[in-house]
C-alpha cells in the first residue's frame, strides 16, 4: 500500500495521537534538549542563545564540590538501605497474605495495606510527624509517663531509617500486588505433587514458590537499580529543613536548591543531567545483566 | 472461603496464633494514625487540653474545626483550587489518553512504531527539574493553574495500560463496524469505549488521585500563595508548622454559636480534608482493580 493510501486510511488515528505527541514534545522532549544549558554559563536574561558555552565547566566545578558528593553518597546509601529493608517486605507480605485461607479476610487486609499508596507524601509526612514527631503521640505518651520525649523526625542520625519506614508504610502494600499476581500463576499441582513426594512447607517455599517469583523479583530489582539515583523528591524536600541538608540532601533536592533557589541554572542542570545519564546507563546495564542470567528483563530487542 | 488442600499439613501452633496477630498489627499500623487524626480533629478544646495533645479516646466531639475551615479562608480556597484542578485535569488527561491509546492500538497503521517509540522513550529518562522549569517559565505559565495540569497531563504508564486493553478487543468487532461505514472516531465511541468502562474508570481514578496529591509542580510553579492547592497548604501549616493566618484572607474565626476550635483540631481537620477524597474514590479503585491491569502493564 502506498504512503498516500495509508495516510488517507489512517489520518484519524494520527489526529488522535497528536495532542499527546504535542504535550510530550513541549514538556518532555523540548526540556530534554534544554539540558544544553548544563554546558553554559546560563543567564535567564540572556537565554540559551545569548549565554556563553563553557564546555564541561559546570561539571568540573560540580565534581570538585564536596556538597555534591555528599548528596550522591546520601542518595546511594538510601537506595542501599531500601534495597535491604524495603525490598523483601512486599514479598514477605505477599507470602503471608497468600497463605490466608479466607478470601474475605484477604480482601480486607489488601484493602487496608494498599490504601497509603494513594496518599500524598505531604500527608504521609504529616501523619508520621503526628505519631513520632516532637509534638506527636509517642513524645506525648513518653512525657505522660515521666520519660524524656523523643523527636524521631528531626534526628539526622536515624533519618535514613525514618525515610525507609515511611516508604514501607506508604508503598509496601502496593508493591505486594505484583508478587500476589505472580503467586497466583504458580500451578497448585506443583505443590500437590511436591507434598506427595514428602516436601514440607519450607521445602515447597524454597523449591516452588521462590523460583516461581524469580522473574518478578529480578524485574523489580532491575527497575530499582536503574532508579538507584532516584529516591523521591517530595519525601526529601518536605523533611530537609527539619533534619538539615547533611542527612536529607539527595541528588534531586541538590538540583532543586542549587538550580532554582540559588539561581545557578546551568550548574543545577548539570547535576540533573548527571543524574539522568547515570540513571540511563544503570537501566541499560541492569537489563543487559538480566539477559545474561537468562531473565526477560524490562525490554528485549525485538 | 476456600479450604485448606488435603495434602497440606495442619498449621502449626505458631502459624495459627502468630498469623492473625501479625495481620492485625499490619492493619493497625495503617489504621491507627488515621483514627487518631480523625478523633483529634473532632475534639473540643477541653478534650485536646486534657489529652495533652492528640486525642486517642474520643470525648466531647464537635465539628467546630470543620465549620471554621470551610466557612471561607485559606483552606476553603485551597480546597476549591484542588477540586478544580483535579476535575479539569482528570477530564483533560483522560480525554487525550483515550484518544492516543486508541490511535496507537492498531499495529501496522501509519507511523505506528515511531509514535509508540516516542511514548515509550519517556520511561527511560526524565527531562530534569531545571529545564522543565525554564520551559514552563518561558511559556508564561508560572503562577498559572495550567502549570499544575499541562506538564503532568500524560502518564505514559496509564497510556500503555489503556492501549493494551484496547488491543485486546476482538478485531472482528472493529472490522465489522468499519464495513458498516463507521469512521475511527465512531468506532472508538460506539464500540471500544463501551467495552472499556473498567479500564477507563481505573485510569481516570489514577489521574484524579495524582492531581489531588500533586505537590511538586505547585512548589515549582506557583509562587503566589493565594493560588496554592491543598497539598501546599498542608505542607506549610502542618509539616513546616507555620501559623495559619487569621482574619482577612486567613481562617475565619468566631463562627456564631460555636466556640473556636483548638489549633490542633484545626490542623488535624486539614489533614482529614486532604484524605477524605482519596477515601471516597478508593472503593471504586479497588473494585475495578484487576491484577490483569497492572501485570499487563508491567510486561509492557
Amino acid at each position: 500500500m502506498t504512503f498516500r493510501h495509508r495516510l488517507r486510511r489512517d489520518w484519524p488515528l494520527l489526529v488522535m495521537v497528536l495532542p499527546v505527541v504535542v504535550l510530550l514534545g513541549v514538556f518532555h522532549y523540548f526540556p530534554t534538549l534544554g539540558n544544553v544549558i548544563a554546558f553554559q554559563d546560563y543567564s535567564p536574561y540572556a537565554g540559551i542563545r545569548g549565554s556563553e558555552f563553557i564546555g564541561f565547566g559546570n561539571f568540573q566545578r560540580m565534581f570538585a564540590e564536596p556538597a555534591f558528593w555528599k548528596a550522591v553518597a546520601n542518595t546511594v546509601s538510601i537506595t542501599a538501605v531500601q534495597l535491604a529493608f524495603f525490598f523483601p517486605i512486599p514479598i514477605a507480605l505477599a507470602l503471608l497474605l497468600n497463605s490466608v485461607l479466607s478470601s474475605k479476610l484477604r480482601n480486607l487486609i489488601q484493602g487496608v495495606v494498599y490504601l497509603p499508596h494513594f496518599f500524598s507524601w505531604v500527608l504521609v509526612v504529616s501523619l508520621f510527624q503526628q505519631m513520632i514527631g516532637g509534638a506527636g503521640l509517642l513524645a506525648q505518651t513518653l512525657r505522660d509517663h515521666g520519660h524524656q520525649a523523643v523527636d524521631l523526625m528531626t534526628k539526622p542520625d536515624t533519618f535514613i531509617l525514618l525515610v525507609t519506614a515511611q516508604a514501607v508504610w506508604k508503598d509496601a502494600g502496593w508493591g505486594m500486588i505484583v508478587f500476589l499476581a505472580a503467586l497466583s500463576t504458580i500451578s497448585p499441582e506443583l505443590y500437590e505433587s511436591a507434598a506427595a513426594d514428602g516436601a514440607n512447607r519450607w521445602r515447597r517455599l524454597w523449591h516452588i514458590t521462590l523460583p516461581g517469583l524469580r522473574p518478578v523479583i529480578v524485574l523489580l530489582l532491575i527497575l530499582r537499580l536503574g532508579d538507584a539515583l532516584t529516591v523521591g523528591f517530595e519525601q526529601f524536600i518536605l523533611q530537609r529543613s527539619a533534619v538539615g541538608g547533611g542527612a536529607a540532601e539527595v541528588l534531586d533536592t541538590y538540583v532543586y536548591y542549587q538550580g532554582l533557589l540559588v539561581g545557578d541554572f546551568g550548574y543545577g542542570a548539570a547535576a540533573g543531567l548527571f543524574k539522568g545519564v547515570v540513571g540511563l546507563v544503570l537501566v541499560l546495564v541492569a537489563n543487559r545483566f538480566a539477559h545474561m542470567v537468562g531473565e526477560q528483563g524490562v525490554y528485549s530487542k525485538s | 472461603m476456600s479450604a485448606r488442600a488435603v495434602w497440606e499439613e495442619e498449621p502449626t501452633a505458631v502459624g495459627r496464633l502468630g498469623k492473625p496477630v501479625v495481620l492485625a498489627l499490619i492493619a493497625l499500623a495503617v489504621a491507627f494514625p488515621l483514627y487518631v487524626v480523625v478523633v483529634t480533629s473532632l475534639s473540643t478544646t477541653e478534650a485536646v487540653t486534657r489529652a495533652g495533645g492528640l486525642v486517642v479516646v474520643p470525648r466531647e466531639l464537635t465539628v467546630a474545626a470543620y465549620v471554621q475551615l470551610l466557612s471561607g479562608g485559606v483552606v476553603t480556597k485551597a480546597l476549591l483550587i484542588s477540586v478544580g484542578i483535579t476535575v479539569i485535569g482528570t477530564a483533560f488527561s483522560l480525554g487525550i489518553t483515550v484518544l492516543a491509546a486508541y490511535g496507537l492500538s492498531r499495529p501496522g497503521s501509519l507511523f505506528h512504531r515511531p509514535l509508540l517509540f516516542i511514548v515509550l522513550l519517556t520511561f527511560l529518562f526524565g527531562p530534569g527539574i531545571i529545564p522543565s522549569y525554564l520551559v514552563v517559565n518561558a511559556l508564561g505559565l508560572i503562577d498559572h493553574y495550567a502549570s499544575l495540569i499541562l506538564p503532568a497531563a500524560i502518564s505514559a504508564f496509564n497510556l500503555i495500560v489503556m492501549r493494551s486493553f484496547f488491543m485486546g478487543i476482538p478485531n472482528e468487532l472493529i472490522d465489522s463496524a468499519r464495513i458498516d461505514g463507521a469512521g475511527e472516531f465512531a468506532i472508538l465511541r460506539r464500540i471500544v469505549l463501551p467495552l472499556s468502562k473498567a479500564v477507563v474508570a481505573v485510569v481516570g481514578l489514577f489521574y484524579a488521585v495524582g492531581y489531588w496529591n500533586a505537590f511538586f509542580n505547585a512548589l515549582l510553579y506557583i509562587n503566589d500563595n493565594s493560588k496554592w492547592p491543598l497539598q501546599m497548604v498542608l505542607r506549610t501549616y502542618i509539616v513546616q508548622q507555620q501559623p495559619l493566618p487569621t482574619g482577612a484572607g486567613g481562617v475565619a474565626t468566631g463562627i456564631a454559636g460555636l466556640s473556636p476550635a483548638p489549633g490542633l483540631a484545626i490542623k488535624m481537620a486539614i489533614v482529614v480534608i486532604a484524605i477524605v477524597p482519596v477515601l471516597l474514590v478508593y472503593p471504586f479503585i479497588q473494585r475495578h482493580f484487576q491484577k490483569g491491569v497492572i501485570i499487563g502493564a508491567v510486561k509492557g
